[in-house]
């Protein structure tokens, strides 16, 4: 099979495993995810071999993987759409098949299979748990099979095609289908439980939320296709097109390039959950824990900052290498400022899952922070440890309140949160593996130094800042690495480390193999997918393995980047920004007993600086508020209707008008009535000489004959 | 054989009416007879269309299967018939939701034939309106259409059936009155009711009418034809005996209203103005373009306000609707441009695909209405659990309604809105900020849909449809069958649209 036919197959079969649960096999839960699993492996398979043969194309850059076909008719030319595997596909391509199929494998075991349906589980709802007895004749409470088991693959499966759709595509429109598709299918998966109604509110919120980025990049593809006549990124990427976009002008003085880059942008911010656009991605935690990884980690999230990427030679198209251009300090700003901004939040969060949605919004902020400043490879570099080590945090995290869970079933106590992680505590000697793996992921978030993928992504964005001269991007980039290593070891230690705080933290259990081994996988990544990335210069370890990922994914772009040189300053930042912040926040957090005794539980950060309170004043109710009053109320019901309305009386008016005025007194009264009046009248008047006497009649036809013979002497004769 | 070969047009544009004058001649208390009689007859037409589709040469400019008859010679008006590309998908529009509309009418029992009858002879107004060559007979069948339809409305509609009916019927009609004028005004001058003669001279026409100048004159008669168009698609503000009518009208009656009479008045704008008024219709343009923008903000906030079911989904329509006529202004503005050819691929496309996603979802309603007897959002809610293959097959279709990528609403309104934008670009700046406004619609199209989807299958269940004489039942195979091929096409048109779109797109550009 040809590579080109084969990244044609790669998104269906996870299509096919949708329409098959959904229409056939929805009944059986192991044939559903039997068909779930075996389409992420299909994928994943079909993932590698081209991943493997990407890497044996010398120039892939210049020649990369590309096929397409007629799709669209437009007036006398087609829109056409193709796959295309670059070197920035193929790496996305890499991380991203590794993902799905190891979250599609932990959802078995999250979504309890092998255990008995619920005593009181309604579909809409988390399982909450069965009663067995067993040979002793004592009974106990188990995890339950989550009710609507069949339809979480069947989503996941939409999902992933959606996600594959976009990476292979070679244009903006298919990228934007697989987008959406993403949309609907966080959509459908934080409202899984759609029978809370928080859950329910999450997902409207979250499909809403990055509704209003999609507009925007849905006007920036609709800016760009009218102004090239293409959408096809190897067609828009040329010199002479790229040239031609970045010198006309605009609107607000942005050149054309600057303003389509700036609308598709606001696509990601949606996408990717950034400041002002963030407030979907914390609530989306209402959707199960696989959805979570699915979304913050290998997908949705990445799908974004990914765009961005794509997009990048028409976000820099007008840029000269001196002083950043209006649309990339946007970027910039936007991203230094969420990165920090999200770190805060996160510090004073207690639910395990928020503080890592919270942690997920600041490292995208890194990547559109690298991407303003011109650092794509860094970006792209930060990209794929992150989705790795991220999706571990989420996984480990949904390890840790399954085990969490089965403490609340033993003690049956239904009012302990099992997300709290004050609730937590002394998990590192029930639950190893997770906490082992868990270890791993945190400190590659945190960046500790050398040995984690996240310190070598991280650290070359530092660099890159701090080498090309933006140091407002470096100082605020450093200070939210500062915390988010703080952060994340106060979540290590209040969780994992130190006594139990509860009963049920007590009793939590290990998770099955279904759940650990995706766990083991990733973490593997997690450490060693810094190494492909080592900077040449970098003292003692610099050289001693090629910089591949830098060589690889920079040569998609026809210029290539240039690698920085050493200086110790940014690497000794994230060193001691890292290393820092973990130290600090296992010295205080070991000697927090209780959520009383934390002095970072402060209201305005607990609250996220109630942004969500805010966005309801002033966004959300006023929107409704304009719906119902002014434009249903007011001008239909009210206006239009009202002169709609009007013509009724009018007419009627009219009418009765022309009866009581016309057509009663003139017409009837007058004409109709009068005319017979005046006959009767006459009549009344005549019969006087009706007598019936002849000599009258003689009489006056005397008179008669002698006034007409009068006249007609009078008149004609004479 | 040989015969229908040779009057293909005819045969499908009067099967229905023949079939409702058989039917005429049934027994009364058939019901079952009445249902599928009708079910039949409606299919013959669906059929020969098909036959019709395959046969259609796309790349042959003008129309074809043309037919001409003497009606009216003495004012020289001919039944003359024919289709082209645009008129061939909504020919094809009317002759397969008609059928599905009746199939949906199935759990109708009262007055059965008459229902039937008017059903057959509704469906025989609209694909004349379709297929006329001939102003005066275009007149004819758009003004046939509104009787059954009225009838419709008024002996099987629900509470407010009345006002609902006598508003949408004088407001139609209302809004026709200048067209007949205009269409008098045309015929007198040519001396003949011939489209295309028509089209050929009016256009170029300049010399003075009765001592008025043929500028001033012609505007006026664009305006007369516009407004009679702009009531039916509906064009805010001209809109609201829509939602009336919608909610009022019996299910299978939601259905057609919304899935092709909407359109015979874009097909006005399409066949009749643009062609007739070039030179109007780019003047006023820009007006055209602000009313669509207003149409698409004002009905998606309209919508967003309701909170009964069947409103919010008739509400949608004037949504949708916008998007058709912003894609003929923009095309107005810029016609024979690449941008106003993929404007106009886009309306046209949109009127297709919105007449199968507001049937479904009107059908939809129905459903859930004729079960529960309730169409207030606040009285339902949390019914998924109880009803699985409906909530699925609601949500599919409220996200092609939505305009979901990967479903056929995103794609006519992906070209709507880049011809129009394209047209802003490079011709007409201010399209570019109509455009722009429009997509604060495209976003309140979520978030009147995704309130539907929550208000009616989301959140804590309501135990009132959960047990006992209120228990709600799933939807039914009957049920399933209308909604299949709706979805079937939904789908296959989001996925591959170059099927229909090349039709469409040979079409425009010839028009164009």
């Amino acid at each position: 099979m040809t590579t080109e036919t084969l990244i044609w197959l790669i998104p269906l079969p996870p299509l096919l495993a949708f329409f098959l649960i959904v229409l056939f096999t929805n009944k059986s839960k192991a044939l559903s995810h039997t068909i779930g699993v075996g389409a992420a492996a299909l994928s994943f398979i079909g993932s590698m071999v081209v991943f493997v043969r990407a890497l044996g194309v010398e120039h892939l850059g210049e020649s990369p993987f590309e096929s397409a076909v007629n799709w669209l008719p437009t007036g006398d030319t087609w829109f056409r759409i193709g796959v295309l595997i670059d070197p920035l596909g193929a790496a996305v391509l890499f991380f991203v098949a590794i993902t799905i199929l190891m979250i599609f494998l932990y959802s078995v075991g999250y979504h309890n299979y092998g255990q008995p349906a619920g005593d009181h589980d309604v579909k809409g709802l988390p399982p909450h748990g069965a009663t067995i007895t067993d040979e002793h004749g004592h009974k106990h409470v188990v995890p339950s099979v989550e009710p609507m088991y069949s339809r979480f693959f069947a989503f996941l499966g939409l999902f992933a095609f959606g996600m594959y759709t976009l990476v292979v595509s070679d244009n903006l429109l298919t990228l934007f289908v697989g987008w959406e598709i993403m949309g609907l299918c966080s959509y459908l998966l934080i409202g899984f439980w759609y029978g809370k109604p928080s859950a329910r509110d999450a997902a409207v919120k979250a499909f809403m939320t990055t509704r209003i980025g999609d507009v925007f990049m849905l006007l920036g593809i609709a800016f760009l296709y009218s102004a090239t006549g293409t959408l096809t990124f190897r067609e828009i990427f040329t010199e002479e097109t790229l040239h031609a976009l970045a010198s006309t002008p605009a609107w607000f003085g942005m050149t054309t390039s600057g303003f389509i880059a700036l609308l598709l942008f606001i696509g990601t911010v949606g996408k990717s959950a950034q400041w002002p656009l963030h407030v979907w991605l914390p609530d989306a935690m209402e959707g199960p824990t696989p959805v979570s990884a699915m979304i913050h980690a290998a997908t949705m999230v990445s799908a974004g900052v990914y765009a961005v990427i794509r997009m990048f030679p028409l976000l820099t198209a007008d840029y000269t290498g001196h002083g950043l251009t209006v649309t990339m300090s946007i970027v910039a700003f936007i991203g230094a400022f969420t990165a920090l901004f999200a770190a805060t939040i996160a510090v004073a969060q207690n639910d395990i899952k928020r503080v890592l949605a919270y942690s997920t919004i600041s490292q995208l902020g890194y990547m559109i922070a690298a991407l303003g400043i011109g650092a794509y490879v860094a970006a792209a570099f930060h990209l794929i440890t992150h989705a790795f080590f991220k999706a571990l945090l989420f996984l480990g995290s949904g390890s840790v309140i399954h085990g969490m869970e089965h403490g609340v079933l033993h003690t049956g106590n239904h009012h302990v949160d099992p997300q709290d992680m004050y609730n937590m505590g002394g998990l590192r000697k029930k639950m190893p593996i997770t906490f082992w793996t868990f270890l791993i992921g945190g400190f590659a978030l945190a960046g500790f130094p050398l040995v984690t993928a996240g310190f070598w992504s991280k650290d070359e964005i530092l660099a890159d800042a701090f080498g090309h001269g933006h140091l407002a991007v470096f100082v605020t980039l450093a200070i939210a690495a500062f915390l988010t290593a703080f952060y994340t070891m106060r979540q290590i230690t209040l969780t994992f480390l130190g006594e139990p705080r509860t009963e049920e933290a007590k009793h939590a259990q290990e998770t099955p193999w279904t759940m650990t081994t995706p766990l083991i996988v990733l973490a593997f990544f997690a450490v060693t997918y810094g190494w492909v990335g080592i900077p040449e210069h970098f003292p003692l370890l610099g050289g001693l393995v090629p910089n591949w990922f830098h060589e690889f994914v920079g040569s998609t772009l026809a210029e290539h980047p240039e690698a920085i040189e050493f200086n110790p300053i940014p690497l000794l930042t994230s060193i001691g920004v890292a290393g820092g912040g973990l130290i600090l926040g296992w010295l205080y957090y070991r000697n927090v007993k209780s959520v009383s005794e934390d002095k970072f539980q402060i209201p305005l950060l607990k609250n996220k600086y109630y942004f969500d309170e805010a966005y309801n004043f002033l966004f959300v109710k006023p929107a409704y508020w304009f719906a119902e009053n002014i434009v249903y109320k007011f001008l239909d019901k009210g206006v239009i209707d009202g002169i709609l309305h009007a013509f009724g009386p009018f007419t009627q008016g009219t009418g009765s008008a022309l009866r009581n005025y016309i057509d009663l007194p003139v017409i009837n009264r007058a004409i109709g009535d009068g005319s017979a009046e005046i006959t009767y009248w006459f009549g009344g008047k005549l019969r006087a000489i009706q007598t019936g006497r002849v000599q009258q009649y003689l009489m006056l036809a005397l008179v008669t004959f002698i006034v007409i013979g009068a006249a007609l002497y009078f008149f004609v004769l004479a | 054989m040989n015969f229908i070969a040779t009057h293909l047009l005819s045969t499908i544009l009067f099967f229905p009416a023949v079939a409702a004058l058989v039917m005429l001649f049934l027994p009364k208390d058939e019901t079952k007879l009445h249902k599928w009689f009708a079910l039949g007859a409606s299919l013959v037409p669906f059929v020969l269309s098909l036959v019709l589709w395959f046969n259609f040469d796309p790349a042959q400019p003008g129309y074809q299967f043309e037919e001409m008859y003497t009606w009216y010679a003495a004012i020289g008006s001919s039944l003359h018939l024919g289709v082209d590309g645009l008129s061939l998908s909504m020919v094809l529009l009317t002759t397969l939701l008609t059928p599905i509309a009746i199939l949906a009418s199935f759990s109708i029992n009262d007055r059965t034939k008459a229902y039937m009858i008017l059903f057959l002879f509704l469906e025989t107004g609209m694909l004349g309106v379709f297929m006329a060559l001939d102003l005066l007979i275009f007149f004819v069948f758009w003004e046939v259409g509104l009787v059954p339809m009225y009838f419709l409305i008024n002996q099987w509609g629900s509470a407010n059936r009345n006002y609902a009916s006598m508003k949408f019927m004088i407001y139609t009609m209302g809004g026709s009155l200048g067209l007949l004028l205009a269409v008098q005004l045309l015929g007198v001058l040519f001396k003949t009711y011939d489209l295309q003669v028509i089209t050929e001279q009016w256009a170029t026409y300049t010399a003075p009418i009765g001592g008025i100048p043929a500028s001033t004159f012609k505007a006026v008669a664009f305006w007369a034809f516009v407004i009679a168009f702009a009531v039916k698609v509906p064009l805010w503000p001209f809109h609201t005996w829509l939602p009336d009518a919608h909610t009022e009208a019996p299910t299978a009656g939601s259905m057609i209203l919304a899935g092709v009479l909407l359109k015979l008045g874009a097909y006005g704008f399409l066949r009749l103005v643009l062609p007739l008024y070039p030179e109007e219709a780019k003047y006023f343009a820009g007006a055209l373009a602000f009313l669509a923008v207003a149409a698409i903000v004002f009905g998606a906030f309209g919508s967003y306000a309701q909170t009964d079911f069947k409103r919010l989904v008739a509400y949608s329509s004037v949504n949708h609707m916008g998007f058709v006529v912003l894609g003929i202004a923009a095309a107005a503005y810029a016609a024979g441009t690449a941008d106003a050819h993929i404007a106009l691929n886009g309306a046209i496309l949109q009127m297709f695909n919105h007449g199968l996603s507001a049937a479904g979802m009107f059908f939809l309603v129905g459903v859930i209405y004729e079960r529960t007897h309730t169409r207030n959002l606040e009285e339902l809610g949390g019914l998924f659990p109880l009803v699985p293959v409906y909530g699925g097959i609601l949500i599919f279709t409220s996200m092609a309604s939505l305009g979901l990528p990967g479903l056929n609403g995103f794609i006519s309104e992906f070209l709507v809105v880049r011809g129009a934008f394209g047209v802003g670009v490079n011709s007409v700046p201010v399209m570019a900020i109509y455009t722009a406004v429009a997509m604060l619609g495209l976003l309140f199209t979520g978030a009147y849909i995704l309130k539907g989807i929550k208000k009616v299958l989301h959140g804590p269940m309501n135990e009132h449809w959960a047990h006992g004489e209120h228990k709600l039942t799933e939807i039914n195979a009957r049920e399933v069958i209308v909604m299949v091929p709706l979805m079937v096409l939904i789908l296959w048109i989001g996925l591959y649209p170059a099927w229909i779109l090349d039709v469409i797109n040979k079409a425009v550009v010839v028009l164009f």
